[in-house]
């Protein structure tokens, strides 16, 4: 970890809609080991929601237990974080956002807090489509507990300790999109180009949005036999696209030639405009996408970028059908019946 | 001989689950209500859907004692199973009536009871074709028999008919006609045989009839609750269906959406999470759950103890261990509740008795959990949740105002003069003040964390601030005692050295007992216990007496352990008495181990183990 942080910010700082610098976004320092992944995703976290405006206390970051749900603390310190169990984080942003629908639901969570402990939890959330992203910082390692291997870890593959994982590896995201996700992302932690933009997406997609993030343990899992190292990732990632969250009122410039760009609507009115390689994936067909999950992973290849998008489906509150005012502002008088219905009540009781 | 009473026997019907019987045994019980006599119907059924044993028993009390009496006075035999069983509970002098479509057999030859015998199968094959007519009309046409029978007003139950079937007003008839069957085939063949009867009283007043779980979920609706997660499980599916069912009904938005959100989770773990999450959220938010759901919770139940996250969880207790007998009653989840998680942990407990309480506490729990930020478990039984009972009335008073405990608006925090700290003890009682999340744009953010955190939320391995922290929530403790519904204390005589503390579904039973050995010059005086933390009038109640019986519904005295363990008081003199069999705690064997105890004998503190001459029903 860094002990000092500089407290110097460019006074000509660039700012947002609202008037707020990126350092309005910032939070805690972080303590975690130096060069890890972790650290580079909270800080595209705070770029995505700098350049989207978000009103940071209108933010709620959730998280479980590892390193990964430590996080929460070393970005957006105006907003309320939640730092729950370990594995049980779907099922506590699921009671927040049912009270209050207007926040942002940012969940932060591990291999081990997703796919072992949590895996039962995170399997339901998709199926609801809880509208919230939720960003994996996967190092196919548990740190805390120093270098086991989690259910992420590919066969074959060896952390620091040097035993090679001997079973077959959890995908989330085939996983999430086999049971209708509608937005399923992989990314790399050291690639913030392309890791802004999804978070940017996820955060403006209605529903349950999936960043899963190869973020390279430094301490135990960055060895050259791990599959989760910085040099190995940088080695076997393949994008699938590339693209940029459009607001409404701005134009875009698509920046690589030879490529294809398709828009997409999203509900509040953003477009996601999508570049892809001519004859490359359609995210929008989901057996494909498995597909092409399934042949990357022959080929040792990871596939980054938006796997899988479909802007069909309700989220949670659209699905039970609950009221447009936030649960949590509903008055007394809104909620309690009072004593004259429940007079006729008891006479029904008769 | 032969049993004579008016409006005050048991009455036990023995069916096959699933033959539609539960609806016929409602509607007799209904009917004896409507005469305006006091009734106390129990279910007792079993794990299954279609097939295994029922019982349904019910009680006709004239003078309103609502427990569990004990010994059974007349027993309807519709299920061949149990024919045997049933029939040598029955009381000497009691009556049997079965389906004399086939004769008993020859091993059924007790000379102390009085059989009737309707040919229930053959009336039905006489007048209905369709077998599951045949089989609903079986039940009607008993109910018919025991009208004329008990000498009931056949008016009230024809008028049930109609109620009940208002919306389908075809089965008005042959409803009747199935009543109207029994009741002649009964006055033809046993005129004068019985010796039960129900007459008009007006001793009912304004109660009304309902069960606890019903009541649970309706006072969730009124305590404001509007979020729940929750998980299905014997007996507490019917809390969570309900406030769904009422929440339907007065609690649509003008756009025809819903003001509340019940979502069916994966697991109890998840349904506390939900649970959880919305309470922090600033939403009322509960669960519903039984035993092994208790397990399951009990580390999120930690989190909110720890993180100080108000949180309403209503335990139904079934019998444990593990899946025990997972449709009987029981009173043993106390410990697991008080104490629950890992670490030091003490989680606030309400016992209601009634569904008025039930109804009542509910409401409360609300205000409870959110002014001591904390969890709030009550404590209801399988016995209380399922089965119908008559209680008080529900009454709300409009001028009431939900306590939303301390938390800070938007307005509060900028007039602040001195830092803010989510944990910081301010008032001296160890509650801090809390934010909802959105409520201020630089203002009033915190990091909520299960991990050792200072007053200001932050991280901490600091062992003083650990300590500190651990010293404030006894702090709360202590004002919890205080915030939680009080005991109820009687003195039948000042100077009595003797006494009894009960909770929840054995209050009634327990008064029972007491008022009959009162009649016999032992007065015993009284305290139920409403909530957990104990309130100091209790350990001053136990100080007053020398011989104190704890009567309770597990196998472990697990009220008297708690007692004992927050008190530091005197084992000896608190003498447990204990029931586990499943069934309701019964009136007649408490009364009967406390005379046996009083007069020195040494005795098994379980109902169960009693003279011998007790017949055990």
């Amino acid at each position: 970890m860094s002990y000092l942080r500089s407290t110097f910010r460019h006074p000509q700082a660039p700012k947002n809609k609202l008037g707020y610098t990126q350092a309005n976004y910032e939070g805690a320092l972080s303590t975690l080991c130096a060069g890890c992944g972790h650290d580079s995703i909270a800080n595209s976290i705070i770029n995505a929601c700098f350049e989207l405006s978000l009103e940071p206390h209108k933010i709620a970051k959730m998280s479980g237990i590892g390193c990964s749900s430590k996080t929460p603390a070393y970005f957006l310190s105006s907003s309320h974080g939640f730092n729950s169990v370990h594995g049980r984080m779907p099922s506590v942003t699921t009671g927040a956002n049912m009270a209050n629908r207007d926040l942002t639901y940012i969940g932060v969570s591990g291999d081990g807090d997703t796919a072992s402990i949590g895996m039962g939890q995170f399997m339901h959330l998709v199926r609801r489509n809880l509208n919230m992203v939720y960003i994996v910082m996967n190092n196919g390692v548990y740190g805390l507990t120093k270098g086991q291997d989690s259910a992420t870890a590919d066969i074959g593959s060896a952390s620091k300790k040097g035993r090679p994982n001997m079973y077959e590896p959890m995908d989330l995201c085939e996983l999430a999109i086999s049971i209708g996700a509608g937005y399923v992302a992989r990314s790399f932690s050291g690639d913030k180009e392309q890791l802004v933009p999804l978070i940017k997406g996820a955060v403006n997609y209605n529903g349950f949005a999936l960043i899963d993030c190869v973020s390279p343990c430094v301490t135990f899992n960055n060895n050259a036999e791990s599959t989760k190292s910085y040099e190995w990732v940088r080695d076997h990632k393949e994008a699938t696209n590339t693209f940029d969250l459009v607001p409404e009122e701005q134009e875009i410039t698509v920046k690589s030639p030879n490529t294809k760009t398709e828009s997409v609507d999203l509900h509040d009115g953003t477009t996601l405009n999508l570049c892809r390689q001519p004859g490359s994936l359609d995210i929008k067909c989901r057996e494909s996408v498995l597909m092409a999950l399934e042949e990357a992973k022959q080929n040792k290849q990871v596939l980054t970028g938006l796997l899988h998008l479909n802007t069909a489906a309700g989220s949670t509150h659209e699905i039970i059908n609950t009221a447009d005012k936030p649960l949590n502002q509903l008055t007394e008088k809104e909620l309690c019946p009072g004593s004259e219905l429940l007079e006729r009540f008891n006479q029904s009781l008769r | 001989m032969r049993i004579e009473a008016t409006n005050d026997f048991v009455i036990r019907f023995a069916n096959v689950n699933g033959t539609g019987s539960a609806s016929a045994n409602n509607m007799f019980s209904k009917a004896v209500f409507r005469m305006g006599v006091p009734v106390s119907p129990k279910n007792i059924f079993p794990s299954n859907i279609q097939g295994l044993p029922t019982w349904f028993e019910v009680r006709v009390t004239e003078k309103g004692y609502l427990g569990s009496r004990g010994d059974v006075d007349f027993v309807v035999a519709i299920n061949g199973q149990t024919l045997k069983k049933d029939y040598d509970s029955l009381m000497p002098g009691g009556y049997f009536l079965y389906d004399s479509t086939k004769s008993l057999p020859r091993d059924f030859s007790r000379d102390d009871i009085h059989a009737i015998g309707i040919p229930l199968t053959q009336i039905t094959i006489d007048n209905y074709t369709n077998p599951r007519q045949r089989q609903l009309f079986k039940n009607i046409i008993y109910v018919g028999a025991l009208a004329y029978l008990f000498d009931m007003e056949f008016e009230v139950l024809t008028n049930m008919v109609k109620d009940q079937f208002a919306k389908k007003e075809k089965l008005i008839p042959p409803n009747i006609g199935a009543l109207e069957l029994g009741y002649n085939f009964a006055k033809d063949n046993f005129a004068g045989v019985c010796g039960l009867k129900v007459e008009r009283r007006d001793n009912v007043k304004d109660a009304i009839i309902i069960d606890g779980n019903s009541a649970t979920g309706l006072g969730a609706v009124y305590g404001g609750a509007t979020v729940v997660g929750w998980y299905p499980i014997t007996p507490s599916t019917s809390v969570v269906e309900a406030f769904e069912k009422y929440a339907k009904k007065f609690r649509i938005d003008e756009s025809g959406k819903n003001k509340f959100a019940v979502l069916q989770s994966e697991d109890e773990l998840s349904a506390m999470g939900m649970t959880i999450g919305a309470n922090w959220n600033g939403a009322r938010a509960f669960t519903a759950t039984s035993g092994p759901g208790l397990s399951l919770m009990s580390e999120f139940l930690g989190l909110a103890y720890f993180a100080e996250i108000p949180v309403v969880l209503v335990d139904v207790q079934r019998s444990g261990p593990s899946t025990g007998m997972p449709t009987r009653t029981q009173q043993s989840d106390i410990i697991a509740g008080a104490y629950a998680s890992h670490g030091d942990t003490k989680q606030v407990l309400l016992i209601p008795c009634d569904p008025a309480e039930c109804f009542e506490m509910t409401a409360t729990a609300f205000d409870v959990a959110e002014r001591l930020q904390t969890p709030v478990i009550i404590m209801s039984d399988l016995d209380l949740g399922m089965n119908d009972h008559m209680s008080r009335p529900f009454k709300w008073d409009d001028d009431r105002r939900y306590d939303r405990g301390k938390v800070l608006t938007a307005e509060q925090l900028d007039n602040l003069s001195e830092r803010w700290g989510r944990y910081k003890d301010v008032d001296g009682d160890g509650i801090g003040y809390r934010t909802y999340p959105g409520t201020h744009p630089t203002k009033g953010s915190y990091f909520t964390r299960g991990s050792s955190h200072d007053d200001y939320a932050a991280y901490t391995e600091d062992s003083g601030i650990y300590e500190d922290n651990m010293q404030r929530l006894v702090k709360k403790w202590e004002t919890a005692k205080d915030v939680a519904p009080h005991p109820q204390i009687k003195y039948r005589d000042k100077a009595s050295k003797v006494a009894a503390i009960f909770y929840g579904t054995s209050a009634q039973a327990s008064y029972e007992a007491l008022d009959g050995l009162e009649a016999e010059g032992t007065k015993i005086n009284t305290c139920r216990i409403k909530s957990f933390p104990f309130h100091p009038d209790i350990g001053k109640f136990i100080e007053e007496h020398e011989t104190i019986f704890i009567i309770e519904q597990n196998r472990d005295a697990q009220m008297r352990t708690l007692l004992i363990n927050e008190f530091n008081v005197g084992t000896h003199r608190l003498r447990s008495i204990l029931n586990i069999d499943g069934m309701p705690i019964r009136a007649r064997r408490i009364k009967r181990k406390i005379e046996r105890m009083l007069s020195g004998e040494s005795v098994s503190p379980f109902t169960t183990h009693n003279s011998g001459k007790e017949v055990q029903a």
